[in-house]
């Protein structure tokens, strides 16, 4: 459509001008605390003159160099952050495996399912989608306290797996609508069972569905706070609730630039999966959306 | 589908969420009427050569036992709803009665910590949610007049506040309002005011966090909004220009009616994820001056003492706030079913 309308060039100059802004104010605080993280704190948090920030005057005075890895080092070795990195890639690893696995199965029954229950299931579903975690973080410390299970990485997995699946349900279920019946429908003619012709002609074509719902329980295990903050013992915290613990310590021994280091840390992979993945992210945002 | 065969390939996923979403509702329920143990006092007598004297102490090993044997606590029924941290029905009786106007009554209400959190949570839910929808329908139109070629990198920019873990993504921010930040230092110079702290005053404080919101947010209902003009009928909008219509009267009258339905999932979507609010408030250190109800179970199972029975309580206030603001959806939904 935008070049079936002409526009006046005071529109244009306006929708331009204003675009440019959002995408300021959207990108450059990320631009600008990864660039701050290779200073040190007199610069990051500059009052005296900002351009300090950008050419690092005392990162110069204090280490020799325009650039500085302290902040990097002193997170990820001193503060032993490689260690949240490992439980994390272990949290995110068996949430994504085992949410897409139930998942799938779930969903491909309530797409083909007519009956009344199917779609009371997917009802309560979205009513488990709507509260929030931390509700039900309550519910859960004093069981895992008497039976032992608090603070053990298998248990949070658990708990972010079911946490996750309603969403995983809604959204393989509408990828599953668009698989055509006939499909399975036939191969059962042919003599299948159901769980053959899902095995032999469902999971064959089912993987864009799949990786796309699969994107977006990574991104809801990796940035979890309220659940992992509470379930996990110290010494099995996972990145995010680690920075969070860094602001108490950090504050009082001067050093945020620890806590800046691991934010671009924790940032960083992100960034890459946004640039591989963005068809895939976008079209799962609106897949919910577009169909009604 | 069978119904046998539904059952299998539906009991993993039911189990998950009957033993992890479903069991723990229940849980948070009966803890919610449970309050700890009081320590077991005894008294004892203790006679020496200037006679005898009765003291109470504290029966360790007896609280210990106790404790032990009935890891709930003790019954108390709804106390711990009608106590001063949640409804609190007597202080507000008592604030009705000795208050003199609405105004008065109102900021007594407020001191309370459950009103407090809620009201924030409400306004944050209802400022947050408008403006994210306005701002993100605006960013799609202009992304929308721009050449093919530069749409990819500006999604790419645009997805960034929303993919970020909401607790990182108000750090940043943080770090950047600080009075020694650039964004502080920047504002500071505006106003002309050197001691100018975004953290320090109330107002500002809800106002940083609300811009925190639509910051995240907004980028939803772009990308939602932006897939919605993809499918606008080219043949509708081509009559319309026939017929005269100018830019507006096309936006007005044939884009904004097509993408009514959006508007109701992105609202939906945002009504749930903006009533839970809680990252950035623990982000921007922000608790003076805002709390919302998920920071409000937070603050009490953290810390050393796990205030077990009153975090429950609020949770289940919580669920009944989800649960109300959900019925209109779900009826519809409801609506639409029954008519199938």
């Amino acid at each position: 459509m935008s070049s079936a309308i002409r526009q006046s060039p005071l529109l244009k100059l306006t929708a331009w001008s204003f675009l440019l802004l959002w995408l300021v104010i959207a990108a450059f605080p990320f631009f600008w605390t990864f660039w701050g993280s290779f200073k040190v704190e007199g610069d990051f948090f500059s009052k005296a003159d900002w351009t300090w920030a950008l050419f690092g005057h005392l990162t110069q005075l204090e280490t020799g160099g325009a650039f500085t890895g302290d902040g990097y080092h002193g997170a990820w070795i001193q503060e032993e952050f490689w260690r949240a990195a490992l439980n994390t890639f272990i949290v995110v690893f068996f949430v994504v495996t085992i949410s897409l696995t139930l998942g799938t199965l779930g969903g491909y029954a309530l797409s083909r399912s007519s009956y009344n229950y199917s779609f009371w299931l997917l009802i309560i579903a979205l009513i488990f989608r709507a509260m929030p975690p931390i509700t039900l973080v309550s519910g859960y410390l004093l069981p895992f306290y008497e039976w032992n299970l608090w603070g053990h990485l298998p248990t949070a997995i658990i708990v972010l797996v079911a946490i996750n699946q309603p969403f995983t349900l809604w959204m393989l279920t509408s990828f599953f609508r668009n698989i055509p019946k006939d499909l399975d429908e036939s191969a059962m003619v042919d003599g299948c069972t159901h769980f053959q012709a899902f095995r032999h002609v469902i999971i064959p074509v089912m993987w864009p569905g799949v990786i796309t719902t699969g994107l977006f329980s990574l991104l809801l295990a990796y940035n979890d706070f309220a659940v992992t903050a509470m379930i996990l013992s110290k010494e099995n915290q996972t990145m995010v609730p680690k920075i969070a613990s860094f602001l108490g310590t950090t504050q009082t021994k001067g050093n945020v630039m620890f806590a800046v280091a691991s934010v671009v840390s924790v940032t960083a992979p992100i960034f890459v999966l946004v640039i591989f993945f963005q068809r895939q992210i976008v079209s799962g945002l609106t897949a919910g959306a577009v169909k009604g | 589908m069978k119904h046998k065969t539904f059952f299998w390939f539906v009991l993993p996923t039911s189990l998950a969420m009957l033993l992890f979403i479903a069991l723990p509702i229940v849980s948070v329920i009966t803890q919610s009427m449970y309050a700890p143990h009081k320590q077991v006092i005894v008294e004892v007598e203790s006679c020496g050569v200037f006679g005898c004297k009765k003291s109470t102490m504290i029966d360790q090993d007896a609280t210990r036992e106790l404790r032990e044997a009935e890891p709930l606590g003790r019954f108390v029924g709804a106390d711990i709803y009608t106590n001063r941290n949640h409804l609190a029905s007597n202080e507000i009786a008592v604030a009705w009665e000795s208050s003199a106007g609405l105004g008065e009554f109102l900021g007594d209400i407020l001191n309370l910590p459950f009103y407090r959190a809620l009201a924030f949570t409400l306004t944050f839910t209802f400022v947050v949610t408008p403006l994210v929808l306005v701002l993100g329908f605006t960013i799609a139109v202009a992304v929308n007049s721009i050449p093919q070629m530069l749409r990819g990198p500006t999604i790419f920019l645009s997805l960034l506040p929303m993919i970020i873990n909401p607790l990182i993504g108000s750090l940043i921010l943080f770090w950047m309002v600080d009075a020694r930040g650039i964004v502080g230092a920047l504002l500071q110079t505006a106003v002309g005011d050197p001691n100018l702290s975004m953290k320090a005053s109330t107002p500002l404080t809800w106002v940083m966090l609300i811009v925190y919101g639509v910051w995240h947010s907004a980028p939803f209902a772009f990308v939602v909004y932006y897939a919605g003009l993809q499918t606008v009928p080219k043949d509708t909008l081509e009559s319309a220009m026939i017929d005269g219509a100018s830019r507006w009267e096309q936006i007005r009258y044939v884009i904004v009616p097509h993408l009514i339905p959006l508007t109701t999932f992105i609202t939906l979507m945002q009504l749930m994820d903006n009533f839970r609010v809680f990252e950035p408030i623990v982000s921007f250190n922000a608790s003076a001056h805002a709390t919302s109800l998920s920071y409000f179970i937070y603050d009490d199972l953290g810390g050393e003492t796990r205030l077990l029975s009153s975090a429950a309580a609020t949770s289940v206030l919580t669920i009944a706030g989800v649960a109300i603001l959900l019925t209109p959806v779900l009826v519809r939904t409801w609506r639409d079913f029954a008519r199938r």
